[in-house]
Parts: C-alpha cells; structure tokens; sequence
C-alpha cells in the first residue's frame, strides 16, 4: 500500500536527500505505520521525526492529505493506498 | 466595502471610511494603478491611508513587507527592531544598504521608506519585542506582521496578536523553504494552535544550521505585504485557516488546513492572559543579540585567549567545534573536532567524560547548548568557548575570518 511522504528539505538530507519517498503501510494502515516504515529504512530520522515514547512532538507537524494528523487520532490517523504524509517542521528564520 | 467583518478583520473599526484620510493630488498620481483597480479604488486607498500596520523585524521578511506596503501607501508603518545593519544582512535584506552599514535597522529602513513614498508615516520602535513593551507597542496598530528570527519572538507576536484580537501576517523561513499564513483573526486559529509549543534549543534546525537563500525572504516577505493589504482592505480569501509551505527548490507551493484547536491556550482556551517571555535565542549566525557588556566567567566557561594559551602549551583535552561544515570552511580554530549541534547529542557517548573538553562555535551560544547538554550527562570539565570564532577574531587571530 503505497503511501507518498514529502520531506522538508532539513529531514531529507537524512533519507539520502530524497525529498520525496514512497513508504509502505500494508503492516498497519496508519500514518504511524507509515513513520515506522520511514525509520526503518532511514533511521536517522527517527528522533526527528518521534519522541522517547514514539508520539509526534509538538513543533513537528504531520500532515496527512491537507489535515493535521493532531486532530485526526494523531499516529493513529488511517491512510488509504495513495495518500500524502507532508511533514512540516517549526522554523523560525526570518 | 459595506461590510463590517471582512476576512475576520473588522476593517471599519479601525479604519472607518467615513474619516478615512483624503488623498492629495500627488497621492492621486502616485496611486494611480490602485486607483483604477476596481477593487481597490478611491475608497480603498483612503483605507490604506488610514491604516497601521506594525512589523516586528526589519531584516529579511520586513525588508520586502516593509517596502511593498510603504510603496502601496499603508499610511503608517510601525517597525520594531533592536539590531545594526550589518554587510551580512545584505544579501537578503533589502531595504537596507551598503550606505546605511553599522547604522540602527529601524533607521536605516525607516530613511529608505521615506525616500520610496514620503506620503507615508514611519513609527520606529529600537528595542527588542518583549513581554514587558510588546502589548503598549502593539496597542494601536491594526495588523501585526511577524517577520522575526526566532521562536521566542514568533510566540510573543501571536500571543500578543490573540489578546489584542489583531491579526497575525505571519512568515518564517529556513535555507530553500518558507511558510505563510494569518493567524489571529477572528474565528481562525493560532500559529499555537499549528505548534503547541516552541521546539527546545538545538532541536530543530533553525537552531542548529543557519543559512538561507536570499531571495527567499523576497517570496514570503511579498506573500505576506500582499495578505495584509488584503486584510486592510477586506479583499479576497485570506491564509486565515491554511498554511502556505514554499518549496524553492522544487518550486512547489502548496497550501496545508491549520485548524482552530479548542484547546490551544491562547486562542482556544484562551488560559494565557498576560505575555511571558521565551528566553531561547537561536545559534543562526546574526541572531544572538549584541552583547556589549563583559560578563564575568562562569567556572564552565573559557576566553579566547586562556584557549590560546592552552593550544600553545599543548595542553592535554579536546576542542569541539559544534558548528556546520559549511561554517568550518569559512574559519575555523586549528585542531578543533567537528560535531554539529544536531548531531551532538548522539556523539555524547563517543567522548570521555573524564576529560577536559572545550566547545566552541561561531558566538558561543550553540557551544554553550552543547556545554549544558554535556553537564546534564554528567560531564565535568566541559567548558564553552566565550565568543566563540567571533571573539577568537578580535583577541586571538584577527586572520580568522568574521562571518
Ligand atoms: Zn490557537
């Protein structure tokens, strides 16, 4: 089950530079899954993108289609074959 | 223009048409293109003129804000800023040049403003944005613009956005990408409610790695001129309720809901009643406040020139340099061990903590994150290079290059 992850350019140089990468939820149908997936394969990501207890922290946000995943179940959120995970990271330059 | 609540700006209430400032014959002339636009016209430039806008930051967003919106006749400007045009500035802060070098921000933008549309009153604030003045500064402007560098700032503006029920214009950007939006108006939600809470020093890369293209505050700096006009004017749809994501490099934009949350304590809750501050301060290179004053040495801390001396004796410890590589090839101090801040705290368990360490970085302010990272694992003898290379520069090697 093909899932499309969009990753800020500051994460992507920890997925080899991929800016764009397809990860697999067929384990689970769940945005979380989809994390997991992502980690597995680029692990450097993961204390980017989770905290200590595997949740989301609060100045990362997860997108999934357009809607904050916080307001949808959070990890839990189901993914559908052919959606988008937009992750979007707090930044502050000005 | 008949009605009262427009994109969740009650555009009457601060700018009734009725006592809307005449517009004189140059202004006439010089408005000409808004005056034949049907949307903006006679009524809406009186608006404009009528109008204040105050933005918080005169660097690389309040650079193209500041401009476009004097160029477009908001009748009065506010700008808040503390810090001096510096050569590095200019590669992306345009309202600024190379005649107005070591001159305060706010007068340097201020002069350029006038010079670009006379017609339009400046409001200069020389000071950081605080919880103890921000309220009284912000008080009487009808749009807040949020074009600062850091998180702590970002938050005081929406926080003083959402109690002073004042739209927040709100844009940051980081290397190739960019975000905007409007927080703060009436039913839409926060930046609070799009990131509860402000990412801990060193954790997020703004923090850690600095670097931007210049012409990118030019893109979000515009998107945001453009979004307060709008806002004056009641024009359009506004981002209340959507986030704009900016991709330069692959030249993609694309827009994200941001949801109201009942639960955000400032908008949603609404438990935070008064301003506090965020102490944090970011490591981006330009952003750590300029400190004159000669603080005393604290134990964990080391100058220059004790370092200076300890290389020439070759004292036995490891010097840690916790900047980028991109940072090591512009200076960088001989001998020094490359950590970057963001991958320091997984690098900890691959030094001794039985020995003496000094870290260093281009101001000392990433440096001293990684010194107290270093003493909450337990480390003893971590000692943070004061001043980092900048410092290094003025006392040790003037060779070393500023940056
Ligand atoms: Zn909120």
């Amino acid at each position: 089950m093909p899932i499309t992850v969009n990753l800020p350019t500051i994460l992507s140089k920890l997925a080899d530079g991929a800016r764009v990468v397809e990860a697999d939820a067929s384990a689970a149908p769940t945005v979380g899954a989809v994390v997991d997936h992502l980690v597995d394969r680029y692990p450097g990501l993961g204390p980017r993108l989770r905290d200590d207890g595997g949740q989301p922290y609060p100045f990362v946000t997860f997108y999934l289609n357009d809607d904050d995943i916080r307001f949808n179940g959070g990890f839990a959120a189901a993914v559908q074959d052919g959606d988008e995970v937009t992750i979007v990271p707090a930044i502050a330059g000005g | 223009m008949g009605s009262a609540t427009l994109a969740g700006i009650d555009a009457t209430q601060h700018t009734p048409q009725a006592n809307a400032p005449e517009l004189n014959s140059d202004e006439i002339l010089r408005y000409a293109r808004h005056l034949l636009l049907p949307d903006v016209g006679l009524d809406g430039q009186r608006r404009l003129k009528g109008s204040r806008v105050l933005l918080i930051g005169a660097g690389g967003l309040g650079s193209p804000t500041s401009l476009y919106l004097a160029a477009a006749g908001v009748g009065t400007i506010g700008l808040v800023d503390f810090d001096v045009v510096d050569a590095s500035n200019l590669q992306r802060q345009i309202v600024h040049g190379t005649s107005t070098l070591g001159h305060r921000k706010v007068d340097s933008a201020r002069d350029r403003l006038r010079d670009l549309n006379p017609h339009v009153h400046v409001e200069t604030y020389d000071a950081p944005f605080r919880a103890t003045n921000a309220e009284e500064i912000a008080r009487d402007y009808d749009v807040i613009v949020d074009g600062t560098d850091n998180f702590g700032t970002r938050y005081l503006t929406n926080d003083v956005s959402v109690l002073l029920g004042k739209p927040n214009v709100y844009g940051s950007i980081f290397r190739f990408e960019g975000q905007a939006s409007v927080f703060a108006t009436a039913d839409g939600p926060c930046y609070r409610c799009l990131f509860p809470v402000p990412p801990p020093p060193g954790m997020v890369p703004s923090c850690a790695e600095g670097g931007v293209l210049g012409v990118l505050p030019g893109l979000i700096g515009t998107i945001q001129a453009t979004e307060t006009i709008k806002l004056l004017l009641g024009l359009g749809t506004s981002l209340a309720g959507r986030l704009l994501l900016v991709n330069t490099l692959d030249m993609q934009f694309r827009t994200v809901k941001v949801q109201k949350d009942p639960a955000c304590p400032a908008c949603g809750t609404r438990t935070i009643t008064h301003l506090e501050e965020y102490e944090e301060y970011c490591g981006i290179p330009g952003t750590e406040p300029h400190v004159t004053i000669e603080a005393p040495l604290h134990p964990d801390e080391i100058t220059p020139v004790e370092l200076a001396e300890k290389l020439k004796r070759h004292d036995d410890f490891d010097l840690i340099d916790v900047r980028e590589p991109q940072e090591l090839a512009i200076a960088s101090i001989p001998g020094a061990r490359l950590i970057p801040l963001g991958s320091f705290q997984a690098a900890i368990p691959s030094l001794n903590p039985e020995r003496e360490i000094v870290v260093m970085c281009r101001s000392g302010a990433r440096s001293g994150q990684a010194v107290a990272a270093l003493e909450r694992a337990g480390f003893k003898r971590a000692r943070n290079l004061v001043g980092g290379i900048l410092r290094w520069s003025d006392d040790v090697d003037p060779t070393v290059v500023k940056y």
